[in-house]
């Protein structure tokens, strides 16, 4: 791995110029290299993070079967990584021109990392210090104990997909805590209504005298003079309010923090090790999250500016058909397929003229007349903003969710791709299934990662020391054959035994024929138990 | 419809069948398929239709953009830490957890033999995931571009999985290896991971162009190694000849003269070496009820086996091919075993009947160890096995094992298919467990499964 050479360095220097004039915001470092295939076959099973802790799966081929982008989050071949300064990847015999197309891509890619809301957590460090470090730490630690940081790291990343993503982001997003007094937000949201049960006359009446007070006293003695007739009406509403403050700092944990916290095993002084390992690999998750969860945001973004850059550089004169070869190859919509840079970007563009128009709007929504929503021209000029405001604050699910309708999905002669096995002459049939928005976005969303919903029910804690796992149900199974390894693993770190309660199928049954339905599917509850690393199973 | 078929159906008939033998056997009789060798892999390919990546997930910048493909082979740096990966493999299970290499797949048949077999390890993490439902005979949908009505069909595919190829993980992956070599290291890794039985030696039967070396020459005078017995001989004979033991009962050796020319010693000498042969009848029923599933299962579990055998016996495996419907034939090589595709019905019996022929003509009775491995689905038009038993009981006399996979349909009768219940009929699998076993398996089988089946066939002790 070397540097590239300055004559290529002055090249990209020249593409942030760009593209800093066009709005894109990123950090002025930026490291490139050029990568041999070498590089890549060490550097690919580490998620293209040189520094990534050692563990011996990555020396092994991954099984490429069931749930892969599932099981495995993190693009083992992506250019650029979001590192402090972003560090991408060259081969070495770009042409220059080739060079200045992907530096644009590159550079949209470091714009979205730095601005997208999502990558919040990885704003303030730069991971591949982090990772050496953790790296560091693991070799010390496997000096030590021998395989069994393995087995920890093993079993730890068979949760790293549970972790609280969203919890740790809120952290970061906390609305500026008012000034409003704690006292009367637990009075009136905890105290009158999960406490007393006051009826809903009685909590209002309660409102209507706290604010008379305050008319009469002003902000600080009204809210006192409150109070004083509170604890002679409820005594115990001090204590009570007392006692909340004292557990109030409870932020909610994900299962391997809960593990950490709670587990007696990993508390033991011997195992305590442990959790520094359980701590990195957690880390490492964390770090990867928001990546694959705005893949098609992330590629549609870096490839709206490649294209947009790439044709408006004075530089690159003479190729524009070889540019336009390997864009068509890169953002072409594939006739059966699902292509992140060209529909990314196509939504993008079909945004920045819905803004640009004035569509994203009541007026434009309240036409009906399909000549009329084609002719709508409001000239609001907003759509270079509009698609900043969609790449700071958005990810894949709400910027499908939102903007996938009828209109994108028409204009750009979209459908849903179905696939059948004919039996009369064995082959799989790919047929056009349907043109619904609706259908659309509903396969788009089933292709995007979704990890499990897990949590920790400490209630039905039953027979004493048992862990109690929760499998929301949002109609889907999960694999049945990981299930008895994770809970082993699960088992091993906590100490007891461990149960899971999660859905499953009992029968699909096809809709009657002809009828255009999807099938109806019968499920039922099921708790997995592993006691001694036995897994059973029984119905509920 | 072939006449002679006919006729045995109507023989078979009137010895009285069970409507749902009739049926499976009027369905072969019908088909009107034949054994040709499908187009190599790249004619067929380039009919199909091409079908782009289905999860977004899936491109990447570096092949996308740079067009940098993935590392060709991580096959070689794989196979540098394998047996560190096995030997930490063998530790999980000391320290109480489950194994977790697999040995990836395989083979992928060429044309003229030219097989390519890789050999990969490879591992899953497990983790919660999310499992996708779909009717069996609906694949995953996926988006689309362009120009249709919506249910008009815009392209096909064959189901190649099914017609019995190669596939799984290592398929494509690697150039070009030695079918031989490959299979080699595979048996390797089969023996020591999943710890088969080893075989046992047959006797040392032919020479080979291989070498030991040795203190077995003899020289007089002078030499490595003093061999005691040979020289107090010497010295015996020489003083009977000086005439210096004059009563043979009562010898003084202090008398003895000792010439320098007596002492005999041993050097170091080069020694040819001979091992035991092993000779593998592959046995294959493609019948046209074997369509599917069943092949492939047969194929995969066929090929574990030889490349085992493979490893046993150092490469000293003679392997022969033998394929049939109603009746049998040898094939010339793995490719045409692999990939011949199905037809015809079924009589089990032709199979058996003719490696007895050919071991008979060749005499290989007594230079090789024989073994016979027959995949089938179970389906014999020879319904209570009464000429199949007896050709396996020939057998019998003479080999060292016969191994019988049946990888059923799923659909069919519940008491077992109809191979299945002569042999057990027969009480040959009871009376001569070391000389034949049975392995059913069902028609969703993976790896795993397919290697405790080989276990089965293959171990010394019988496994419940």
């Amino acid at each position: 791995m070397e540097l590239i050479n300055q004559h290529t360095k002055e090249i990209m220097e020249g593409c942030k110029e760009r593209a800093r004039e066009a709005g894109l915001r990123f950090d002025d470092e930026t490291l490139e290299y050029i990568v041999s295939n070498r590089d890549l076959l060490e550097l690919s099973p580490k998620i293209m993070i040189p520094t990534l802790y050692d563990y011996w799966v990555h020396d092994v081929e991954v099984l490429k079967e069931k749930g892969k982008y599932e099981l495995y989050p993190g693009n083992p071949y992506e250019t650029v990584i979001n590192t402090r300064p972003a560090i991408s990847f060259y081969n070495d015999n770009n042409p220059d021109w080739l060079n200045v197309m992907i530096f644009y891509h590159v550079l949209g890619h470091i714009d979205f990392f730095q601005s997208n809301l999502y990558f919040r957590h990885t704003w303030d460090y730069d991971f591949t210090g982090q990772a050496l470090s953790d790296k560091r730490l693991i070799a010390r630690l496997r000096s030590e104990k021998g395989r069994w940081v393995d087995y920890v790291i093993e079993f730890v990343r068979g949760l790293d997909n549970l972790v609280g993503y969203y919890d740790e982001l809120s952290r970061f997003h906390r609305s500026p805590s008012d000034r409003r007094s704690k006292r009367l937000d637990f009075y009136f949201d905890v105290f009158l209504q999960s406490e007393k049960k006051v009826k809903i006359s009685e909590y209002i009446k309660e409102i209507e005298r706290y604010n008379e007070n305050v008319k009469e006293y002003g902000e600080n003695l009204g809210e006192q003079s409150f109070f004083s007739d509170v604890e002679k009406k409820h005594p115990e509403f001090d204590a009570l309010y007392k006692k909340n403050l004292e557990d109030k700092p409870r932020r909610k944990s994900d299962l391997i923090q809960f593990l950490m916290e709670n587990s007696e095993f990993l508390n033991k002084e011997e195992n305590r090790w442990m959790k520094s390992v359980m701590q990195v690999v957690r880390k490492t998750s964390l770090f990867f999250q928001p990546q694959i969860r705005s893949k098609i945001m992330n590629e549609g973004w870096a490839s709206y500016w490649h294209e947009t850059l790439f044709l408006q550089d004075d530089r690159i004169k003479g190729h524009e058909v070889d540019f336009a070869r390997v864009n068509a190859n890169v953002t072409a919509m594939p006739r059966v397929g699902l292509n992140p840079y060209a529909l990314g970007m196509r939504l993008f563009y079909f945004l920045e003229e819905l803004a640009d128009k004035g569509k994203y709007s009541f007026d434009f929504r309240k036409i009906a007349d399909a000549d009329e929503r084609e002719l709508f021209d409001a000239k609001t000029g907003q759509g270079k903003e509009f698609i900043f405001k969609v790449r700071e604050n958005l990810c894949d699910f709400i910027f499908i969710n939102t903007f996938v309708d009828q209109d994108f999905v028409t204009r750009n002669n979209l459908f849903v791709a179905g696939q059948r096995l004919n039996q009369q002459r064995m082959v799989w049939e790919y047929y056009v299934k349907s043109r619904k928005a609706e259908d659309y976005r509903k396969m788009l969303m089933d292709s995007l990662y979704h990890p499990p919903y897990i949590t920790i029910d400490t209630e039905k804690n039953t027979s004493g020391n048992t862990l109690y796992l929760v499998h929301h149900f949002e109609e889907k199974p999960l694999v049945k054959e990981f299930i008895a390894n994770t809970m082993m693993g699960i088992e091993y770190l906590w100490g007891y035994p461990v149960q899971l309660e999660t859905s499953e199928v009992v029968s699909v049954s096809a809709p009657p024929e002809g009828e255009d339905k999807e099938p109806e599917v019968k499920w039922q509850r099921v708790i997995y138990t592993i006691n001694k690393r036995k897994l059973s199973r029984r119905t509920i | 419809m072939d006449p002679k078929l006919l006729k045995f159906y109507n023989e078979v008939k009137a010895r009285g069948l069970t409507p749902e033998q009739e049926e499976n056997i009027l369905s072969e009789l019908h088909d009107e398929g034949t054994h040709d060798i499908p187009d190599s892999a790249p004619d067929a390919k380039s009919k199909t239709f091409s079908h782009s990546r289905d999860s977004v997930y899936a491109y990447d910048d570096l092949s996308v953009l740079q067009s940098m493909p993935p590392p060709p082979s991580p096959y070689t740096t794989c196979l540098r830490s394998l047996d560190e990966l096995l030997e930490r493999d063998k530790l999980r299970e000391t320290d109480g957890f489950p194994r977790k290499i697999r040995v990836g797949r395989l083979i992928k048949p060429g044309k003229g033999g030219k097989d390519k077999i890789v050999v990969v390890p490879t591992t899953v993490e497990e983790k919660f995931v999310h499992d996708s439902i779909k009717p069996p005979e609906e694949g995953e949908a996926s988006g689309g571009a362009g120009d249709g009505e919506e249910g008009e069909v815009i392209g096909e595919q064959p189901v190649r999985s099914e017609e019995g190829s190669g596939a799984g993980p290592g398929e494509g992956e690697g150039g070009p290896h030695e079918m031989e070599s490959s299979a080699y290291d595979l048996g390797k890794i089969l023996t020591e991971k999943f710890e088969l039985p080893n075989l046992k030696d047959k006797g040392k039967k032919r020479s080979l162009t291989r070498y030991t070396y040795d203190m077995t020459d003899r020289h007089r005078g002078f030499g490595q190694i003093l061999d005691k017995k040979a020289t107090m001989r010497r010295i015996v004979e020489t003083n009977i000849a000086l005439g210096r033991v004059p009563d043979v009962n009562d010898i003084d050796p202090t008398q003895f003269l000792i010439a320098p020319d007596d002492k005999i010693y041993r050097v170091l000498s080069r020694e040819k070496d001979y091992e035991s042969q092993a000779m593998v009848f592959f046995l294959r029923d493609y019948s046209g009820s074997m369509s599917g599933k069943p092949t492939e299962l047969v194929v995969s579990q066929h090929v574990l086996i030889y490349s085992w055998l493979l490893y046993q016996y150092e490469k000293q495996v003679e392997s022969r091919f033998v394929l049939h419907d109603t009746e049998a034939r040898e094939v010339p090589d793995f490719y045409t075993y692999y990939n011949s595709r199905v037809a015809g019905g079924t009589k089990v019996a032709s199979a058996f009947r003719l490696v007895n022929e050919i071991v008979d003509k060749e005499n290989l009775v007594q230079d090789y160890n024989i073994y016979v491995f027959h995949g089938t689905d179970g389906d014999d038009w020879d319904t209570d096995g009464k000429e199949t038993i007896p050709e396996i009981k020939k057998m019998m006399t003479y080999v060292n094992r016969i191994g019988i996979s049946i990888a059923e349909h799923g659909f069919g009768t519940s008491r077992g298919t109809e191979v299945e219940r002569y042999l057990k009929k027969s009480r040959l699998l009871d009376e001569k467990p070391d000389l034949i076993r049975l392995d059913v398996m069902g028609k969703d089988a993976d790896e795993p499964r397919l290697i405790e089946g080989i276990k089965k066939l293959i171990s010394e002790k019988v496994i419940a």
